[in-house]
């Protein structure tokens, strides 16, 4: 038994590994083939490391990667593609800053008043993909379609709202508009770490929080059960007794509010307010961290480490003459090959236990039973 | 006929397979497998399920390679990489389950692939002259314009066969090919096969249905775990014989002791119909109650509203009318999981599609389907320890052969899977058995061990609903025995004095009167 074991997490290394290996194979080699020598690139990026904004800055992409990595990965867990992390988690944000901003919230204790925006974000994100689910389950209307439109019209509800007219309203000393700011009573206050200006997000924790949770819910109830097994095998799991339909609509609640969750650490701990600046596409990050991570809680806050290094080194890159965007050749070329190495190593390991099992057995002792 | 004709010229054997050998994962291998097909014969290969015919004939058509040993085609040594190389060698295959497309005609079906050019344009009349002439050679019978579609089984094999022809085979293979007619198909098949071979083809003919075997075959050559034990013809062996020579000791019989059949009912459909999604009635008012300790056989073609049956019966598709009872109590509208939970037990006809998660753990696989249920829930949450403590009980006394219960079910042989369903779906104490095709494709003393437990619950008063395509089994199995017949419950039997030729003609409607 123990042999298995350690197979397995050999496997799971091998492929996340390996494709890291050849995403910086292939970047070094872009990189020497436009005259940048691969290893100052790197030399720049090592330097970057020790810099304590980018661990900081590095720490705070990822909180976000991973809230939205952990969405994506609930559909994934029963093959179903929640495109719409993006725009569940902006028109989330936008509505919660709006609500956390307004004056009749000054009123109310910290506490209760974070959590009341938190709870709204997770409502919002959770209605707007329930729309998705709802036309599933009634209509059978593919998640993927769905969910890319609901991303477009989440866009242009956002910018109808984002109005001075309405939500919104100029920001002092700029061209900006946002929501009217959070007061203080409504942030959540940053964690300092020595020799940086910026502030580890304090929603931090929620990001672990959210991470043991999907653990739990995945491995030791039976609604995970449930979501596996109809992620394994539909009909397996429809003889089983699961109602699939059930399963679209829950699994897809709960990734849309988990997606409402992932413009909360930037909104509570730094911005204050939903403005035109407030980052855009983390759900589609999301996807690739959830991919790079193979849905696991560990794997994937990796991946978003990884992801939000990535992200911030690339501007120190820009600062030594590299350009920038080889980071994002080299994010394209991990998530693609690692899409690859998976399933490789995946058939890999099925004829590697097929094999064992075989040998556990003694095929020798049957072919003896034939000439005896 | 054959015999004198190839003992005259003595040509070189079509087809020689020597010291073929396949280490194949989880499954019995191909060890030193040797088979000499003489040109111009009906040569059967027979065996149980899992004793490596289909192995060796994936082998042979190209679509594995063996590890060890050869082959030779006409005397020349040969090579597979594909299938396309067989193709060229004049070899062609005839799957079990057929390869067509519905919507498209025989032509199209037997012309696709290797479709006949004029220039760009597809020059379909050259094809169907070649079609008919083809048909008419061989006494097939097949139209070229015919939707598929609107064909019987037995038809779709002529087309099958006939596509094999069109691509200019000198060898058929015929892996199973009556699994799927009825015995009046049968017959037919086998006038083909005999016009076929007179007109110098090969035949290697893949069964397991000893009686077929010896009113076809020329030569016969038996299989067991993988290896070949002996080469036989057909006047010098019984179906006895054979069956011995198959299993390597004498068969196991199904059959039940004293009746335990009691007057109390369990399970009770009325009227039950289902409606496809086109409007036809795939089932059509079938009723019947089947009481505590008792075995209802349900046989017929496969097709014929089996499948919608057990499935309206779990509650996995919404009957259009009727009404199922569970000792007396309305389930028609009840979940799936709420009739698990009241003791409906399920062992599925496809146990890949339906019985087991491939890619989960064995004893992932033993919560499924109970996860509600001790040992394997504990309120809302999963009870892991339980689960797997009875998983390793089901794989103890189930003899379910595996090195753990955390290895994927994948890994499994699918006897061995479907001995974990067996025992699965045996725990919890259920009331009623909803078996489909319980011991298909397990090997014999597995199925001897299936029918006991069957037996032994039976006993203890559950109530069986059993399906199969094995009309021993059903006979032998069977308090009650009914026939289903293009959705209808045709016509009940006692099992203690039907033959397995009566059941076959009421299958196929023929025997309403007798």
């Amino acid at each position: 038994m123990g042999r298995f074991s350690v197979r397995s997490v050999l496997l799971g290394l091998v492929a996340p590994v390996g494709a890291l290996v050849f995403a910086a194979l292939v970047c070094a080699l872009i990189l020497a083939l436009t005259g940048n020598p691969p290893l100052d690139t790197v030399d720049a990026m090592a330097t970057a490391a020790q810099r304590p904004r980018t661990l900081v800055n590095s720490l705070n992409s990822a909180t976000q990667y991973y809230l939205a990595a952990v969405a994506v990965a609930i559909g994934f867990k029963m093959k179903l593609f929640n495109i719409g992390v993006d725009g569940q988690y902006r028109l989330a944000a936008m509505l919660s800053a709006a609500l956390a901003g307004a004056a009749f919230m000054d009123g109310v204790p910290p506490f209760l008043r974070v959590a009341m925006t938190i709870v709204a974000a997770m409502l919002v994100g959770a209605a707007w993909s329930g729309l998705a689910a709802l036309l599933k389950v009634t209509r059978g209307v593919s998640e993927v379609i769905s969910t890319i439109m609901l991303n477009a019209i989440a866009t242009y509800l956002v910018s109808y709202l984002l109005n001075p007219a309405r939500l919104a309203e100029n920001v002092p000393g700029s061209n900006n508009i946002g929501t009217r700011p959070i007061t203080e009573g409504g942030q959540v206050p940053g964690i300092d770490y020595p020799g940086s200006t910026s502030k580890i997000f304090g929603l931090v924790f929620l990001a672990v929080l959210v991470g043991v949770v999907y653990w739990f819910v995945l491995s030791r109830t039976r609604f995970g059960f449930e979501l596996k097994a109809t992620g394994l095998s539909e009909s397996a799991a429809v003889a089983s007794g699961v109602s699939v339909q059930k399963m679209v609509v829950w699994s897809m609640l709960l990734s849309g509010a988990v997606a409402g969750l992932v413009g909360m650490p930037q909104l509570l701990g730094s911005s204050h307010s939903y403005s035109l600046d407030f980052p855009p596409g983390l759900g589609f990050i999301g996807i690739a961290v959830a991919l790079l991570g193979r849905n696991h809680p560990v794997g994937m806050a990796v991946a978003a480490l990884l992801w939000g290094f990535l992200d911030n080194a690339a501007n120190a890159l820009d600062v030594s003459g590299v350009p920038r965007e080889i980071v994002l050749i080299m994010q394209g070329v991990i998530v693609l090959s690692v899409v690859v190495a998976y399933e490789l190593v995946r058939r890999y390991r099925v004829r590697a236990e097929q094999r064992d099992v075989g040998r556990a057995l003694g095929r020798t002792k049957t072919l003896e039973e034939v000439s005896a | 006929m054959s015999t004198e004709s190839a003992a005259g010229g003595d040509p070189a054997p079509a087809v020689e397979l020597s010291g073929i050998t396949k280490r194949f994962p989880g499954v019995v291998a191909n060890s030193d497998v040797d088979i000499t097909v003489r040109a111009g014969t009906v040569h059967a290969l027979v065996g149980e399920n899992g004793a490596g015919k289909s192995t060796l004939m994936k082998i042979l058509y190209g679509m594995q390679r063996p590890d060890d040993g050869t082959i030779a085609v006409a005397g020349e040594p040969v090579s597979f990489a594909s299938p396309a190389d067989a193709i060229r060698a004049g070899i062609g295959m005839v799957h079990q389950h057929f390869m067509l497309a519905d919507n498209l005609t025989v032509l199209e079906n037997v012309v696709l692939g290797s479709e006949p050019r004029a220039g760009v344009r597809l020059d379909f009349a050259a094809a169907r002259a070649r079609v008919r002439e083809i048909s008419d050679a061989y006494g097939l019978g097949v139209e070229p314009d015919r939707l598929v579609d609107d064909l019987g089984v037995g038809e779709r094999q002529r087309v099958e066969i006939l596509k094999v022809l069109y691509r200019g085979a000198r060898t058929l293979i015929l892996d199973e090919p009556t699994a799927v007619l009825v015995p009046q198909e049968v017959d037919e098949l086998f006038g083909n096969l005999r016009d076929l071979k007179a007109e110098g083809l090969t035949i290697l003919f893949i069964s397991h249905k000893l009686d077929e075997v010896l009113a076809v075959a020329d030569d016969i050559t038996v299989m067991r775990r993988g290896t070949t034990v002996a080469s036989v013809s057909p006047r010098e062996v019984t179906a006895r014989k054979l069956a011995e020579l198959m299993v390597g000791s004498a068969l196991p019989v199904p059959e039940l002791r004293e009746s335990t059949v009691t007057d109390r009912p369990v399970l009770a459909a009325s009227g039950l119909t289902v409606t496809s999604a086109d409007g036809r009635k795939v089932l059509d008012d079938v009723s019947f109650t089947i009481h505590a300790g008792e075995v209802l056989g349900i046989a017929g073609v496969e097709g014929n509203g089996q499948a919608e049956l057990v499935e309206a019966l779990m509650g996995i598709r919404v009957p259009s009318a009727g009404s199922v009872h569970l000792a007396g109590a309305d389930i028609t509208r009840l979940s799936t999981k709420r009739r698990r939970e009241a003791g409906m037990g399920y062992i599925p006809e496809d146990r890949h599609r339906q019985g087991v998660l491939l890619e989960a753990s064995l004893w992932e696989n033993r919560v499924l389907g109970h996860q509600t249920r001790k040992p394997n829930a504990r309120g809302p949450l999963l009870d892991r320890r339980g689960a797997k403590a009875d998983t390793q009980r089901i794989v103890e006394q189930y003899d379910v052969r595996t090195p753990g219960i955390d290895v994927h079910a994948a890994a499994l042989s699918g006897g061995n899977q479907q001995k974990l369903i067996v025992g699965r779906e045996m725990s919890g104490n259920p009331v009623v058995l909803i078996a489909a095709h319980p011991t298909r494709g397990v090997d014999v003393g597995a199925q001897a061990a299936i029918w006991e437990h069957i037996r032994r619950a039976r006993a203890e008063r559950l109530a069986v609903l059993l399906i199969s395509a094995d009309l021993d089994e059903l006979i032998g199995m069977s308090d009650t025995l009914a026939v289903i017949l293009r959705g209808r419950l045709v016509a009940d039997h006692d099992p203690s004095t039907v033959t397995p030729e009566q059941l076959g003609s009421a299958m196929t409607g023929a025997g309403r009167e007798s």
